[in-house]
Formats: C-alpha cells, sequence, structure tokens
C-alpha cells in the first residue's frame, strides 16, 4: 500500500507541476489576480506532495518490503537502520527521487518565504520551477520509477554495495543535492527575471540569498564527499578529478562566480546580463552534472548499474532545459537596459576577474570531463585524469588565489593604485617570508605544491586585512562572512600543499612483530584478531605507533567480509594528530604470512576539509548577515 | 568610458576567457590525455614506452603471483584475443578478482610488460566498467 501510495503521490506532483507551469503562463498573459494568487499555494502543494512520496519510499525500505524491486535490489532486512535509511539513495531511482524532492521543496520554499520580489517576476520564477520540476517527475515515471513491484517478493533483499555503508551515505548526498538543486532557485530567478524584463538591484538582492544557501550547502556536500573518499576508498587521495567529483566541483564553480557577480548587480548594478548567464550556467552545470552520473557512461562508485536508455531522457531534457533558457536569454538581453559603467581598478573589476578566472578554471574542467565522452562518439577510447586537471587548472587557480587576496582590499566605484599598493604591503611581506621558509624548509616535489605554500601564508594574511582598523563589534556579519570563507580557502589551499609537499609513504609486507618507520613514526605490527560488526566479519590489524617520546597510540585497519552482498572492503584506519594524519591500510596476506600493509603521514592534510567548513561557515555568515539587515530595513520601513 | 563601450569590452574578455580556456584546455588533453587499449590494440598498435595509457580486460585465471617483496604483483589482462602482462606495486582493490574486469592506469616499459600506477576493479558485483564492457564487446564483433 505504502508503494502505491508513494506512486500516487508522485503522479499528484507532476500534475501539480504542470497546473503550477500553466497556471504562471495565464497569470502572465494578463490573467486576473486569482490566477497570479493562485500559483504560490499550487507551488507549496507540489513540495508537499514530493516529499510524502520521498517518505513513502523511505518507509519501504525501513519496513525492507521486499515486493518492491528497489528495496530487493538494494537492501537487506539485516542492514542497520541507518544503511537501510541512507540506502534509499543509495541507488539509481531513490537518488533521483531525493533530487526531484528537493526540486520540488526548493520551489514550495520560494513560494512560502519570498516576498522580496516583486508579484509578477516571482510567479514567472515558480513557473519555470514547475517547468523543471515537470521534465524531472516524468523521468522518473516513466524511466526510473522506484515504486515497481516485484512479481514475486524474495525471502530477502540483495544488500546494498558496502563501501556505500558509511554514515558518508547519510551526509553527503542530500548536501550535495541541496546544493546542486538548490542552484535551480537561481535558473528560475533568471528565467523569471528575462520573461518579466525584470533585470535589477532588486532582482539580485532577492537572489542572493538563495545562491547563497546553495553553495553553502554544495561547498558541505563537496567537503564531505572528500573526505568520505579519503577515509573509505583507502587510497590516501581526497580528490581523484573522478568525473564524477567534477560534476560536483563545475556546479560550485558557476555558483562562486554568480556568487561574487550577483554582489556587483546588487550593490552597483552592473554585470546584468553576465550574472543572469551565469545564473543560467550554474543550474546548467548541475543537470549535466546529473547526466553525467546518472547516464552510466562513466566508470566511477556513483556509477549505480543503470539502463543506457536513461541517458537519452535526461540528454532529453537538458537540451530542453539550457537550450530554452539560453535561447530566452538571447532573444531578451537586448531588451535588458546596460547597467552602471566602473573603472578597471575599482571592487567590481576585482570580481570581474574573479568571474573570468573561474570561468576559465569551469571551461577547463568542462571539456576535460567531456572530452572523453565525445571522444568515444566518435569510437576513440581515452581517458582525462590527474595530470591533465592538475597542469591546466592549477596555474589559473593560484592566479585566482592572488586576485582573491588582493580583490577586497580594492575600493567600490574607483581606487588608486599607490593607496592598493599601501594596503597590500603586509601581505606581500607575509608572502616574501613564507616563500623564504618554502625555499629554505620545505622539500621541493612541485611548483605547484610549493607556490600553494607560499601562497596560502599571504592569502592567510590578506584575507583578514579588510578586518584592520575597524570596529570588530560593529563590522557586519556579512563582512565577517566574507573574511573567514577566504580564509577558509587560505586554509584549505595549505593543506593540499602540505599533502603535495609532506606526504611520507610506507609500503611493506610485515609479518607480526615487525616494526616499520614511516615520517616521524615507528609502526609495529602486533598482529590480527577477528572483529564482527552488525551486518560484516572482520580481521583487525593492530599497529602500535610511536613518535619520539610521546605516549604511544595503536591504529586497526581492517578487511572486511560482508555477506549481502558477498564483498570484501578495506576500512583505512586513521590517527588524527594536531599536526595530520596517521593514515593505516591492510592488505591481503601472502603464503608466506606476510601482510601487506600501506602507510601514509599527511602532515596537515586535515586543513583540506578544515577549510572547506570555514568557507561553508562563512557562506552562513554571510547569509545571516543579509538576512538580519533585510529584517531591519523592513521593520524601518513599517516603523 | 559609456556604458555600451564597457558591455563589449566585459563580452569581449568572456569571449576571450572562454576562448583561453579551451585551447589551454585541447592542448594540454593533447598531450595528457591517457588513450584506452585492450591486450588486442596494445598487440596492434603498441604506444611507446612511457607514454600514459589505460589498460582494460579480464584478469586472466591463475596468472595473479607475488614477487618476493610481498607488495608487487604481477598478473596478466586478456580480452579474449590477446594478453599483456602487468606489474604492479601496491594494495589491490578489495574487487580485484582472478576472471573478472580490471582497468589499470599506467605505461609499458621497454619490454613489453604494463606497469600500472593505479588499478580500478569493478565497483560491485554487478557492475564492469564500460571501458571492459566496450573492449570484451569490440573482441566478440572481431572474433565472429
Amino acid at each position: 500500500m505504502i508503494a502505491e501510495a508513494g506512486l500516487a503521490a508522485l503522479w499528484l506532483a507532476a500534475a501539480v507541476a504542470l497546473l503550477q507551469l500553466v497556471l504562471a503562463g495565464v497569470a502572465l498573459r494578463g490573467g486576473q489576480a486569482e490566477v497570479l494568487a493562485a500559483v504560490r499555494p499550487v507551488a507549496v502543494t507540489g513540495g508537499v506532495l514530493a516529499l510524502l512520496a520521498f517518505l513513502c519510499l523511505v518507509a519501504v525500505f525501513v519496513r525492507s518490503d521486499m515486493s518492491v524491486l528497489l528495496v530487493v535490489e538494494n537492501s537487506h532486512s539485516a542492514k542497520p537502520l541507518l544503511y537501510r535509511i541512507s540506502g534509499v539513495w543509495g541507488n539509481h531511482e531513490g537518488s533521483m527521487l531525493l533530487w526531484v524532492t528537493v526540486l520540488g521543496l526548493a520551489g514550495a520554499a520560494i513560494a512560502r518565504i519570498e516576498h522580496r520580489l516583486d508579484e509578477r517576476p516571482l510567479v514567472a520564477t515558480l513557473g519555470a520551477q514547475g517547468a523543471i520540476a515537470l521534465g524531472f517527475f516524468a523521468f522518473l515515471l516513466f524511466a526510473s520509477n522506484p515504486f515497481a513491484r516485484v512479481a514475486q517478493p524474495p525471502a530477502n533483499g540483495l544488500g546494498l554495495n558496502p563501501l556505500l555503508q558509511d554514515p558518508g551515505l547519510a551526509f553527503h548526498p542530500p548536501t550535495l543535492y541541496l546544493g546542486y538543486v538548490g542552484l535551480s532557485v537561481a535558473f528560475s530567478f533568471a528565467v523569471g527575471a528575462l520573461v518579466t524584463r525584470d533585470v535589477g538591484p532588486a532582482f539580485a538582492r532577492a537572489m542572493r540569498p538563495w545562491v547563497l544557501g546553495a553553495w553553502i550547502f554544495l561547498t558541505l556536500g563537496i567537503t564531505a564527499g572528500s573526505y568520505w573518499a579519503y577515509y573509505e576508498l583507502g587510497w590516501g587521495g581526497w580528490w581523484f578529478w573522478d568525473p564524477v567529483e567534477n560534476a560536483s566541483l563545475m556546479p560550485w564553480l558557476a555558483a562562486t562566480a554568480l556568487l561574487h557577480s550577483v554582489t556587483v548587480l546588487a550593490t552597483r548594478d552592473g554585470l546584468r546580463a553576465w550574472t543572469v548567464m551565469l545564473a543560467v550556467v550554474a543550474f546548467s552545470m548541475s543537470m549535466i552534472g546529473t547526466f553525467l552520473v546518472r547516464s552510466g557512461i562513466l566508470t566511477s562508485v556513483h556509477a549505480f548499474a543503470v539502463d543506457p536508455s536513461r541517458g537519452t531522457f535526461i540528454l532529453a531534457l537538458l537540451a530542453l532545459y539550457i537550450g530554452g533558457a539560453l535561447a530566452l536569454f538571447a532573444l531578451r538581453i537586448g531588451t535588458v537596459k546596460t547597467g552602471t559603467t566602473f573603472e578597471l581598478l575599482s571592487r567590481e573589476g576585482g570580481l570581474v576577474l574573479n568571474n573570468l578566472l573561474l570561468s576559465v578554471i569551469l571551461g577547463v574542467v568542462l571539456i576535460g570531463t567531456l572530452y572523453p565522452i565525445v571522444a568515444s562518439a566518435f569510437g576513440v577510447q581515452l581517458s582525462v585524469g590527474p595530470p591533465f586537471f592538475d597542469k591546466a587548472a592549477g596555474p589559473i587557480a593560484l592566479a585566482l588565489v592572488v586576485a582573491l587576496a588582493a580583490g577586497p582590499l580594492v575600493r567600490w566605484r574607483r581606487d588608486r593604485w599607490d593607496a592598493l599598493a599601501g594596503r597590500l604591503l603586509v601581505p606581500v611581506a607575509a608572502t616574501g617570508l613564507a616563500l623564504g621558509a618554502v625555499v629554505l624548509f620545505a622539500p621541493f616535489k612541485s611548483v605547484l605544491s610549493s607556490a600553494g605554500l607560499v601562497l596560502a601564508a599571504g592569502l592567510a594574511v590578506a584575507s583578514v586585512a579588510p578586518l584592520w582598523g575597524r570596529n570588530l563589534a560593529r563590522t557586519p556579519l556579512f563582512t565577517w562572512g566574507m573574511v573567514i570563507a577566504h580564509l577558509g580557502v587560505a586554509v584549505s589551499l595549505f593543506g593540499m600543499a602540505a599533502d603535495a609537499a609532506f606526504t611520507r609513504e610506507t609500503l611493506i609486507a610485515a609479518r607480526p612483530g615487525e616494526q616499520v618507520g614511516v615520517g616521524p613514526f615507528r609502526v609495529t605490527f602486533d598482529g590480527l584478531k577477528p572483529a564482527m560488526g552488525p551486518n560484516w566479519s572482520a580481521l583487525e590489524g593492530r599497529f602500535t605507533v610511536q613518535r619520539g617520546d610521546a605516549a604511544p597510540f595503536v591504529l586497526r585497519p581492517q578487511q572486511r567480509f560482508f555477506a549481502q552482498p558477498p564483498t570484501t572492503t578495506s576500512e583505512a584506519s586513521i590517527a588524527t594528530l594536531w599536526d595530520g594524519q596517521l593514515y593505516a591500510v591492510l592488505g591481503n596476506a601472502d603464503a608466506g604470512g606476510r601482510w601487506q600493509v600501506r602507510l601514509w603521514w599527511k602532515p596537515f592534510v586535515t586543513c583540506i576539509w578544515a577549510g572547506g567548513a570555514l568557507i561553508a561557515l562563512g557562506g552562513a555568515l554571510s547569509l545571516l548577515g543579509r538576512i538580519r539587515r533585510a529584517r531591519l530595513r523592513h521593520e524601518e520601513a513599517w516603523a | 568610458m559609456t556604458a555600451k563601450h564597457q558591455r563589449l569590452t566585459l563580452a569581449l574578455l568572456a569571449l576571450l576567457a572562454i576562448t583561453g580556456a579551451a585551447l589551454l584546455a585541447l592542448s594540454g588533453l593533447r598531450d595528457q590525455a591517457a588513450f584506452f587499449y585492450a591486450p588486442a590494440d596494445l598487440r596492434r598498435a603498441p604506444p611507446a614506452a612511457g607514454t600514459a595509457i589505460r589498460l582494460g580486460g579480464m584478469v586472466a585465471r591463475g596468472s595473479v603471483s607475488k614477487a618476493a617483496d610481498g607488495v608487487t604483483t604481477r598478473f596478466v589482462v586478456g580480452d579474449g584475443q590477446a594478453t599483456t602482462p602487468v606489474t604492479y606495486r601496491g594494495i589491490l582493490p578489495d574487487l580485484f578478482r582472478e576472471g573478472s574486469g580490471v582497468v589499470a592506469e599506467g605505461r609499458l616499459d621497454t619490454a613489453g610488460t604494463f606497469v600500472a600506477d593505479t588499478i580500478l576493479a569493478k565497483h560491485d558485483e554487478r557492475y564492469m566498467p564500460p571501458e571492459v564492457a566496450g573492449a570484451l564487446h569490440k573482441t566478440e564483433t572481431l572474433e565472429r
């Protein structure tokens, strides 16, 4: 019954999305005020129905209802409750349903809480949101029905891929989707603004919190995904330039650019056309990412076994929405008046540079990700990996870091070069000191890692520079947000560069009792013992680790055996110290009783994710500051 | 500078940036893209030793052995037509198995052995890397 209720809710939600689109169209073509007023409640209804369908699927998974095909294929009643729930989106259909649910909830949220936008652009925005939802509901209902039944319910299910049986699955996809699909709001705002020819500071001020919100979740989702891959895959890396990772990075790059250009539009009424374009591009990147991940054309942990015909369906949706939005842009942008102009050396100019560099990185990542797919269409099999992305995107990213350090120190409207040079004196001095320290003390691994260390130091100093000489208590929250987010970039960059420059690795085959060294540590292999989990058994290695005279600690990497589906995974054991992480992986045994052991000492690697968290925190503070100021203005207007 | 001029300048800058990105990416791709080979491709037209490539196929049954250091693995990858010997120093992925699909990244040495930096095995029981499926399918078609 629950499955049927879910399916019915899904159909109803699709119908409501259609209604939302039609009503918005009628209202904008001069329909009565009643029609205009009906769009908001309809959008809320659509969101509630989508959520209902999603909760039905969760219920079916929690109850392990083996008459539902999706549960049979992806779940097992012996799984812990957490993984029965998170298993809902650990498969193609369920994760698409989550996607659409977030889309519906985003539409409902606009309808409920957006009161700054005029009624006509708002209705146009909701119409666009309905149009997107309609297409993806159709995709679910016709090509990926999550509620399909089986004729003969088996006694139990096939289980969930053990790599996905991790708390990371409970957090990473929902956060990422909130960001990914949250960008649909920016897209719909842009479409709404184009339809009603209403592109200006008011539009930008209304759109900014939504972009900021989606961007915060996207940042958190990418950071969490990176850490998950780092500890779960046991490869010691934190970013693999896997197409699926790129699929999440590309919307982030576009959203970061949008976040900065929307500020120019809100503050100085500049970059009108460019901001609208970026809003379209950002969600287009989300959809391209969805296509890459869900069409099954990629080799990846994320590529669930899928039917290739679904790829064609998503591709058609992509062509429809991206093509439609671009066509609308081309038709209407000529009628949007140009905004105000600005001097080259100004905050606006700096933000243009930021946008250009982010766009170039986005272009490089997009081409590198799509190239193998296009090539394979022509019968050439090739793959593009880290050597390409590091070489092509790395230097531009470092140039962006330089722009990022200087940008916030430039004044709005116009500035003088000598004044800017004065403000940059201390950061430049810090960079010089860091350069000396890196040349003298750091091992040279690559230009990129050394330059990263130097620039991270310079950026850290420059990013807090906007606070100097200010009354900290009276500094607006969104300025704090900017400072903290930029500081987060410095922290993250330092982590990445330190990992590349200082990592030590030991790979050996050892018998119990043997001792090995890695970096400053002495590691003793004490032996192995069996361990048990809720739905797995394991062989657990015990390693005693000592650094100098400090108290020893123990690492316990495992080889885990899952019965359903029958799989072995290795669980890395990671010790977090103040200055980095020690990472141990237990491999297989050979006939002579030696066990493969891989150890990494990764100084300051944790900074990568701490920086990501800081970036998101900065975004959150900024969002809070904007909301607070908007509320104050609102109250003043009424007082 | 008038508004129109500025708009034009910005549009040109954007165009320049995008073109720059495309040129940068394409020139990088010429040097850095790793081509995908099945063992039969390697026999027919072997790339120069040292070129980064990807090798895909099935791990031949009974071919996996360990070197004396305990961390170097030797095995043979086949596609039904030809075979390529592979060496890999490191811990094999959990789903690496004889008789199942594998993709290896690395380069050929002068003796014709594939020295792998990375081994990607299929991720779950129901899943085969598309490249491997493609390579095997190609072989089947050629055999007919």
